[in-house]
């Protein structure tokens, strides 16, 4: 990474000379959720400053309340943000509702090109409608749901064997999705260091987003599909199929067997909660988090490991991210204009990797030396290779908030079977789509 | 012409305002002091309510402001009524709203009751009593839901402790069947206290001569507490149910930080819903009919329950 890091002082200083032409200094503000990839955004920005003569400032939503708040703001027309790297379910609303300011022509001027960053990112962050060159943000934070485990206790002679006798295998890192529930029902109410450890935590929250992220992890690897043909919101035998009942049953199944008691609403927070408190062996979470995991002190360094979400009838991760947009409402597009020609930039991509951000710029993925800069690194290059996103329509909303309560309802509340709930999940999104004049 | 306030406002007031005024009748000037508050009432509660209703026969949806806004008739109501899931939702608020005016009226007035006594201490003790209700709900919700962690919550060690349990064997937020009684139980260890100082001033506006007569008539105490004592603090009773009624009709902060509406949807009480319907899912004209159903209820039980009490007063 030593040659990404020379490179970006020297590119750094071009974009300095090319950015040195600003008419007019403004305060920029960038809205975000709250996060560790933040902070390093922030960090980032102070080249920006340096350079630029604008000043940045900084809106950080915590995540629960991050979609209520930036939603409203933009459905209000607010000038708060002048910048957001909003999620990637809301780029179909920011692009319809004229939220998020169309950067097609600003990118050929510019010199950017799309070809440049991973191809799955640029669909799922920047385009709409779906795949068609229409851009609506640069891809800011590539991310993806993964695993992280405790290290020291996979390799403990004791609990090895104990593995090996109670399931005939060595323990290791799972290959399928069946191998993790095995793992974590074998580590679940276990005495490790007079402590009971509990298996794995997994999302299970009710309110935002959480249990549908956390389900969609097990969905995707069974090959769950939205639609039978793409653009054809036709969900009947695609949503309720045989696979995706199969992987449903399987995360409840998780949920009862593996996951610590009182886990009912756990989502990003919880689960880091419980893993750096020593309750559970693995835990599952985004890979925006696990730089500072492995930077922890207690649970971090020898202690840690990192492996892409096990694949089961095919290879699927739960895809987490964002893009950068212009906010249309704001007075100041020419400089968030700006911010966004110097964070394209090569070099500030590398930089933006080593401070700890998931850079999507193919210059900072293809690097040689990128699957070695960091444990997890070739794991996140693995599970971008096979992301699945949530539905990106501008009424994403209700279908996520209808997905929430089937799920809840189901996992959690213990109602109905699997089919049911698939089977209402598809009348409710049905609906939707009638009320959106789609079907 | 005496000296008074009246009389130094008239001398001081200008000559041509008060030429004005003059050619005023009393009428008008009442409209005048009344006009301002009247067009705010107009403005912040009628306006809002006749909007409320027009949307509520739309597909308005607040967030897509370009979109055409279509008549639906009377098709959000038809969905709203007809959706079984919002019949869940209504019987979760009725379970939520009738335990806790249950509990908290019968543990209130029994407070009430023995905070009356005269004793040493009782101050002391009715403002340890009222300590909850001074606390946000938003952190009353926080720290309860610490107290029912399976694993470190003082609350499970307590019924382990008396049933001999295992703490983390049950899960008051996340089991179906406990989840609901665990926000009756919040609520009433929050509200109780309201109810206990409404009833104490009922206890305390009866009149010592009146138990004095029934001790002269030789009435037993428990006649004395069922003709005397009841009857009289019943107006006060009922203040203090129709208070909490309304309040926990609305009920939304204490049970967001305590369960979020779950599990599944357990304990998602119809504020919890309307808030997800307007402000999430941003189906604007759906949640107006929504909100107008429950206004129509609250307001139609609050009338029914309003004139009980007139009639209870004038006994």
């Amino acid at each position: 990474m030593r040659s990404l890091h020379l490179a970006s002082v020297s590119a750094l200083t071009m974009a300095a000379a090319s950015l040195g032409s600003a008419a007019q200094a403004e305060d920029l503000t960038l809205c975000w959720a709250a996060w560790d990839p933040a902070n390093a955004l922030v960090e980032l920005s102070k080249e920006f400053e340096a350079q630029s003569g604008h000043t940045m400032g900084f809106e950080f939503i915590p995540w629960p309340n991050f979609a209520d708040r930036m939603l409203n703001e933009l459905n209000s027309g607010g000038k708060l943000c002048d910048l957001l790297i909003g999620d990637s379910q809301w780029i179909g609303g920011g692009a319809e509702n004229g939220h998020y300011v169309k950067l097609n022509d600003f990118f050929d001027a510019e010199g950017i090109s799309m070809d440049d960053f991973a191809e799955a990112t640029v669909y799922a962050y920047s385009t709409w409608p779906k795949g068609t060159p229409n851009y609506y943000a640069l891809p800011a934070m590539g991310d993806a749901n993964g695993w992280f485990y405790r290290k020291d206790w996979f390799e403990r002679d004791d609990i090895k064997a104990a593995f090996k006798e109670a399931k005939g295998r060595d323990l290791a890192e799972p290959k399928t999705q069946k191998e993790l529930l095995e793992i974590a029902q074998f580590f679940q109410g276990r005495e490790i260091d007079g402590n009971t450890v509990y298996g794995a935590s997994i999302f299970t929250e009710r309110g935002s987003e959480g249990i549908t992220m956390g389900v969609t992890s097990a969905l995707y690897p069974w090959g769950f599909k939205y639609e039978n043909t793409p653009g054809s919101y036709d969900m009947e035998g695609a949503v309720n199929s045989p696979e995706a009942v199969e992987a449903l049953e399987f995360y409840k199944e998780f949920y009862e067997t593996a996951t610590p008691p009182g886990y009912t609403n756990s989502y990003m927070g919880e689960s880091l909660d419980a893993f750096k408190s020593g309750q559970v062996a693995m835990a599952m979470n985004w890979f925006a988090f696990f730089p500072g995991l492995f930077a922890d002190p207690d649970v971090g360094g020898d202690k840690i490991d990192f492996f892409v979400n096990p694949p089961q009838n095919q290879e699927g991760s739960t895809l987490g991210g964002q893009g950068i947009s212009v906010v249309a409402y704001s007075d100041k597009q020419d400089a968030a204009l700006e911010y966004i020609k110097w964070f394209a930039n090569p070099d500030v991509q590398a930089k933006w990797w080593e401070l700890g951000g998931y850079s999507a710029h193919n210059s900072v993925l293809n690097d040689p030396g990128f699957k070695d800069s960091a444990p997890f690194a070739g794991d996140f290059l693995q599970a971008m290779g096979s992301v699945q996103d949530f539905w990106q329509e501008p009424a994403y909303a209700e279908l996520l908030i209808a997905m929430q309560k089937r799920l809840h309802d189901y996992i959690v509340a213990d109602q109905g079977t699997a089919k049911e709930a698939l089977d209402a999940l598809v009348e409710d999104w049905t609906e939707v789509f009638e009320d959106e004049g789609k079907l | 012409m005496p000296d008074t306030p009246a009389t130094r406002a008239a001398q001081a007031t200008p000559p041509s305002v008060a030429r004005k005024i003059k050619g005023l009748s009393d009428r008008a000037i009442a409209w005048i002091f009344v006009g301002p508050t009247i067009f705010l009432l107009l403005a912040i509660n009628i306006f809002p309510l006749i909007w409320t209703i027009r949307l509520s026969f739309t597909d308005f949806k607040a967030n897509r402001a370009g979109r055409e806004i279509k008549n639906v008739g009377l098709r959000n109501y038809e969905r709203i009524l007809t959706d079984s899931d919002i019949w869940l939702n209504m019987q979760a608020t009725a379970h939520f709203l009738f335990w806790t005016i249950f509990f908290q009226v019968l543990i209130g007035f029994t407070l009430a009751y023995l905070i009356n006594k005269k004793f040493k201490g009782n101050d002391l003790w009715t403002t340890i009593i009222v300590l909850p209700m001074m606390l946000s709900p938003a952190v009353v919700g926080n720290f309860w839901k610490f107290l029912y962690q399976p694993q470190i919550g003082l609350f499970n060690y307590v019924i382990a402790f008396f049933t001999g349990k295992d703490p983390s064997s049950f899960e008051m937020l996340g089991s179906v069947q406990l989840a609901p009684w665990s926000i009756v139980i919040v609520d009433t260890w929050m509200w109780t206290p309201f109810v206990m100082l409404i009833c104490l001033a009922g206890l305390r506006s009866i009149p010592d001569y009146i138990y004095e007569a029934a001790e002269v008539d030789r009435a037993s105490k428990l006649r004395q507490f069922f003709t005397i004592t009841i009857p009289m603090v019943l107006p006060f009773l009922m203040l203090a149910v129709l208070f909490r009624g309304i309040e926990n009709f609305k009920m939304f902060d204490l049970v967001v930080q305590l369960t979020g509406g779950g599990p599944g949807s357990t304990t998602e009480l119809t504020s919890i819903n309307l808030k997800r319907e307007a402000f999430e899912k941003w189906r604007t004209g759906y949640a107006s009919a929504y909100a107008i159903i429950l206004f129509v209820t609250v307001f139609g039980l609050a009338s029914i329950y309003v004139k009980a009490l007139n009639k209870v007063k004038e006994r």
